[in-house]
């Protein structure tokens, strides 16, 4: 019994499966209490992110190996068969579990008076899916971690088929046998890690190497299926513009802000740390596949009339900026890519949350419907400019330092061994910003074409509340990045010493 | 003549359940024409205290009737599932016998006599015995899905399955024969040490190959599954979710004890076909339930599929060291299984209105506003059926998977998961008609029905997040057996 408390009080447990609690308390209450409802939610999903930030103090970022371990015994079949709740943090998922626990909270506050059906469900859906998009990121038996990856599926499934646009059903579907498709390949691979190699344990498997190179390649295709469908990579992306523009706002917020950096988190965790050989030998194929996807993203926002497609679209070419950052298999591109994810989240779910606020304002996405909102609405255009030009990579701003990491990265690597992937991918940051400022252009700039604009409030203070954290950690690692550098860079500098000694990673 | 040695004491849970019927027969002649509910809760409490017995008793292990029955941790636990699956029936049909107007007492003693039937077949360890039980479980469930006379489609379904049943069994008869005459015994362990002895012949193998097929219509295997989508959607539909369950363990019991017992050492000749019919059960079953507009019949569909998961487990053969492993999962399975589908039926009961109509998807529209419980049950089902963690469908396919994998069999397990991919697409579908799209929603919920879906859907979802002790109970009542 004390085990079980002792297993039940661990920081990463609390810190993942506390907003349960807000489910409990949610399904007691009367379904017409909207606000008491929504006040519980915002506040079990703000009590989550402070867990987590005593869980960031209790990090020590000089080790590179695994912190926090939490390992009950779960399923024991026969003597050889064993399944552990096994929970641990390291450098490369700390930023990504305070990234969850910090935008969870803003998407819930954005709905607030978005959604006003079915709240209580809602509110449900989204603490449920907290808790499974940081169990991926904090899962280290490979059981588990599948369990939760299948698992954020079904409440992201719903929040979309219910609460979403006109195609919901179809952009839900979609997106939930796409993404399961990948999956379902990954457990093939994951039972069969676990049958021959004989534990689901990360970072024993991690230890022991020793996979044969030809089948180590069919195990990291089998990953990379499930991981590359959730990024998405180039030419996998197309349940993603769907996805994206028939979610609800907050839904969008957390799809963009996080479930896709579960899909590189995997790469970075599974692929690299598990199958060292595998990813030299298909490095240079990835990066093909992500500076593709770098540029056709980038091209493809042009002509959209949408709005949240063309965020969506904007998705897919930073994502293939931190994909090429993974796959540059050296210090710089794992390191700029870890932050890059950060900052992608912010950027891009901050984008989304101005998309869904001017949506709330005219219940239309057409791009051509908007024009010189700056006029009308300056605090409004002025926080967009922010957010845009930090999407765009302007030095100064945190999408620079992630990029230029990067592409640093790409051109000195060794996996990679040509400098056309930089060269390429700079090309991309061109495009970037050609399409975010055509976008900034025709939304706010000029004068107003469209008499609807002309009575539009400017942001009231719950909106404000929403993108201020955003903004300020976009100066923050724009103008300071190395505090976030020093939490990711033990570890990643021992994977890219096991990576470069193409050998197990042993974790200290 | 020396008389074998009975060991009768063994056998008590069967005798006692046996007794019961009959006297639930003779009592249903005298009880007040108004009353057949006091038969109904007879039966139930003959179920539930069979249920107790066998439950505190797992671990014996012991021979009855010359070393014909079987009483061990494997029969035990199938025990468990077959009165498991008959107590939900019966507290379903408490109140859908009325609510049709088909309500008579026979049911229950039909219902009993089937469970018996069904207990056997999972003790047999002689082809003969097999052969009795099949037939004892199978002729009460012909009758049970004519119940609802003077309903067209039900007599027709009853028909259809007594015809096809009757086929089948006389397939299974003559592959008796045949094994009898390639090894004069019908005796598993006489029969396996014949097989040492002399190897396979042409005689034997086409024996082995009739009683696979015998079995493989009674689990509802393609290519002998034509029955199933008529007679599931046919037949009452609290027929229809013991049958499903129940007739579907089995068929697999037997399969289990048959094939690892008996032919374990020709594992090599019969494994392909086995493998032959789990692969086409996944593929048709999981396709041919994606155009299907109504939900009994996709549900008729979705268990022919998921006999092929379970073939997957029989595969690798007995007496080896994975033949527990094997055994265990194919256990586990049934019991996901019956829980999730007994569930699934319970509110497919609850939406019907009689008459064959409200079994379309699109009469479960509207349903997650109306009556969120039972929507939420019923998507816990569809998930588990798909087998999306955290449910124990997801856990079962898991351990199915594995012994498939440990056995060599990756190419199945491919094809296994990519089928389980499909039948996302139509399982899922029911969520979508429930939860978003608008509806009437209407469903009939009476007591004992909320109580079986509860019940259901809080075992799929506790043993989909807990499964360890259940796992490792089967797995230690199994050891050694195979």
């Amino acid at each position: 019994m004390a085990e079980f408390y002792r297993y039940l009080t661990s920081t990463l447990t609390v810190v993942t499966f506390f907003p349960l609690a807000g489910v409990l308390a949610l399904l007691l209450i009367n379904k017409e209490r909207k606000d008491l409802i929504r006040w519980i939610s915002v506040g079990t999903a703000l009590l989550t992110f402070a867990f987590s930030l005593v869980m960031l103090a209790q990090f020590d970022s000089t080790d590179p190996g695994l912190q926090l371990v939490v390992r009950a015994p779960w399923i024991q079949i026969g003597s050889n068969w064993r399944i552990d709740f096994h929970l641990g943090l390291d450098g490369l998922s700390v930023l990504l579990v305070l990234l969850t626990t910090l935008l969870t909270p803003i998407a819930m506050f954005a709905s607030w008076t978005a959604i006003e059906e079915r709240v209580k469900e809602y509110m449900i859906f989204f603490l449920l899916l907290e808790v499974g998009m940081t169990g991926v990121l904090v899962a280290l038996d490979l059981f588990l971690f599948y369990i939760f990856w299948e698992f954020t599926l079904v409440p992201m499934y719903f929040l979309i088929g219910i609460w979403g646009g006109k195609r919901r059903i179809y952009a839900a579907i979609k997106f939930f046998l796409y993404t399961m498709a990948g999956s379902i390949l990954m457990l093939v691979a994951v039972l069969w890690l676990g049958t021959v190699q004989g534990t689901f344990a990360y970072p024993a498997l991690a230890a022991m190497g020793g996979i044969p190179p030809g089948v180590q390649r069919w195990l990291f295709l089998a990953f990379a299926a499930a991981f590359a469908i959730k990024v998405p990579m180039w030419p996998l992306h197309s349940w993603l513009p769907d996805a994206h523009v028939e979610a609800p706002t907050a839904g969008s917020v957390i799809l963009a802000g996080v479930l896709l950096k579960l899909g590189t988190y995997g790469f970075l965790r599974f692929n690299l740390g598990l199958f060292p050989e595998a990813s030299r030998y298909f490095a240079p194929a990835i990066a093909v596949l992500a500076v593709i996807g770098i540029i056709y993203g980038a091209i493809v926002c042009y002509p959209q009339k949408d709005v949240k497609k063309l965020v969506a679209y904007s998705s897919v070419s930073h994502l293939g900026f931190v994909m090429l950052g993974l796959f540059a298999l050296n210090d710089r591109g794992i390191q700029g890519a870890i932050l890059q994810m950060i900052n992608h989240g912010i950027s891009t779910g901050a984008l989304f949350l101005i998309v869904g606020m001017a949506y709330e304002r005219r219940h239309t996405r057409e791009l051509a419907e908007f024009g010189g909102l700056w006029t009308v609405m300056p605090l409004y255009g002025a926080m967009t400019l922010i957010v845009v030009l930090s999407s765009m990579g302007l030095p100064g701003l945190n999408g620079f330092v992630g990029e230029f990491t990067i592409l640093l990265g790409a051109f000195g690597s060794q996996a990679l061994g040509s400098y056309a992937y930089s060269i390429f991918a700079a090309f991309g940051v061109i495009l970037a910003a050609i399409y975010m400022l055509w976008m900034f252009q025709k939304m706010f700039l000029g004068a107003v074409t469209n008499p609807k604009n002309e009575t539009l409030k400017d942001l009231n203070w719950r909106e404000i509340v929403v993108l201020l954290p955003l903004l300020a950690l976009i100066f923050w690692i724009g103008l300071y990045p190395r505090p976030f550098f020093n939490l990711i860079g033990a570890s990643v500098e021992q994977l890219t010493a096991a990576l470069d000694a193409g050998t197990a990673l042993v974790m200290h | 003549m020396t008389i074998p040695d009975l060991n009768l004491a063994a056998t008590l849970p069967l005798l006692f359940l046996s007794a019961w019927a009959c006297g639930l027969l003779l009592l249903d002649l005298w009880a007040p024409k108004g009353s057949r509910h006091i038969t109904g809760w007879l039966a139930l409490s003959g179920l539930v205290i069979t249920f107790a017995v066998v439950a505190s008793n797992l671990g014996q292990r012991e021979e009855a009737f010359g070393g014909m029955l079987a009483i061990d941790g494997f029969s035990n636990l199938l025990h468990l599932i077959f009165l498991g699956s008959g107590a939900l029936a019966v507290l379903l049909a408490l109140n859908y016998l009325k609510q049709h107007g088909i309500e008579r007492g026979e049911f229950y003693a039909l219902l009993l006599f089937s469970v018996v039937g069904m207990m056997v077949m999972g003790m047999a360890k002689d082809l003969i015995v097999v052969f009795l039980a099949l037939e004892m479980l199978s002729i009460p469930l012909y009758v049970l899905a004519g119940f609802a006379r003077p309903r067209a489609d039900s007599e027709e379904s009853a028909l259809k399955y007594f015809l096809l049943g009757a086929f089948s069994s006389a397939f299974q008869v003559y592959g008796i024969a045949l094994v009898y005459g390639a090894t004069q015994a019908t005796g598993f362990a006489a029969i396996g040490a014949a097989i040492a002895i002399s190897g396979a012949s042409p005689l034997l193998l086409a024996g082995i190959g009739l009683m696979l097929v015998g079995l493989s219509f009674k689990v509802a295997a393609v290519p002998f599954h034509m029955w199933t989508p008529d007679v599931y959607e046919g037949a009452p539909a609290v027929v229809t979710a013991f049958m499903s369950v129940g007739a579907k363990a089995a068929g697999f019991a037997a399969l289990v004890r048959v094939f690892f017992d008996a032919f374990h050492l020709l594992t090599p000749d019969w494994a392909p076909l086995m493998a032959l019919f789990a692969v086409l059960s996944t593929i048709v079953g999981n396709v041919a339930a994606i155009s299907q507009t109504s939900v009994k019949r996709m549900l008729a569909y979705s268990s022919i599929a998921h006999a092929g998961y379970v073939f997957l487990a029989v595969l690798p053969g007995g007496k080896g060291a994975l033949s527990d492993f094997s055994a265990s999962a194919v256990i586990f399975y049934l019991a996901a299984y019956a829980l999730t589908n007994i569930g699934a039926w319970a509110v497919v009961m609850a939406v019907e209105k009689g008459e064959g109509m409200g079994s379309e998807i699109s009469d479960y529209a509207g349903l997650a506003r109306t009556r969120p419980g039972l929507a939420m049950a019923m998507a816990l089902f569809m998930l588990s059926l798909t087998g999306l963690p955290p449910t124990m469908g997801f856990m079962a396919k898991f351990y199915v998977f594995s012994a498939a994998l440990a056995a060599g069999y990756t190419w199945l397990v491919l094809v296994g998961v990519v089928t389980v991919l499909i039948s996302a697409y139509y399982y899922l579908r029911v969520i979508v008609f429930m939860w978003m799209r608008a509806g009437a929603g209407l469903a009939v919920t009476p007591r004992p029905l909320n109580f079986t879906v509860a019940l259901t859907a809080v075992a799929t979802l506790a043993f989909g997040l807990l499964p360890g002790p259940l796992m490792a109970l089967v797995e230690d009542s199994v050891r050694g057996l195979f």
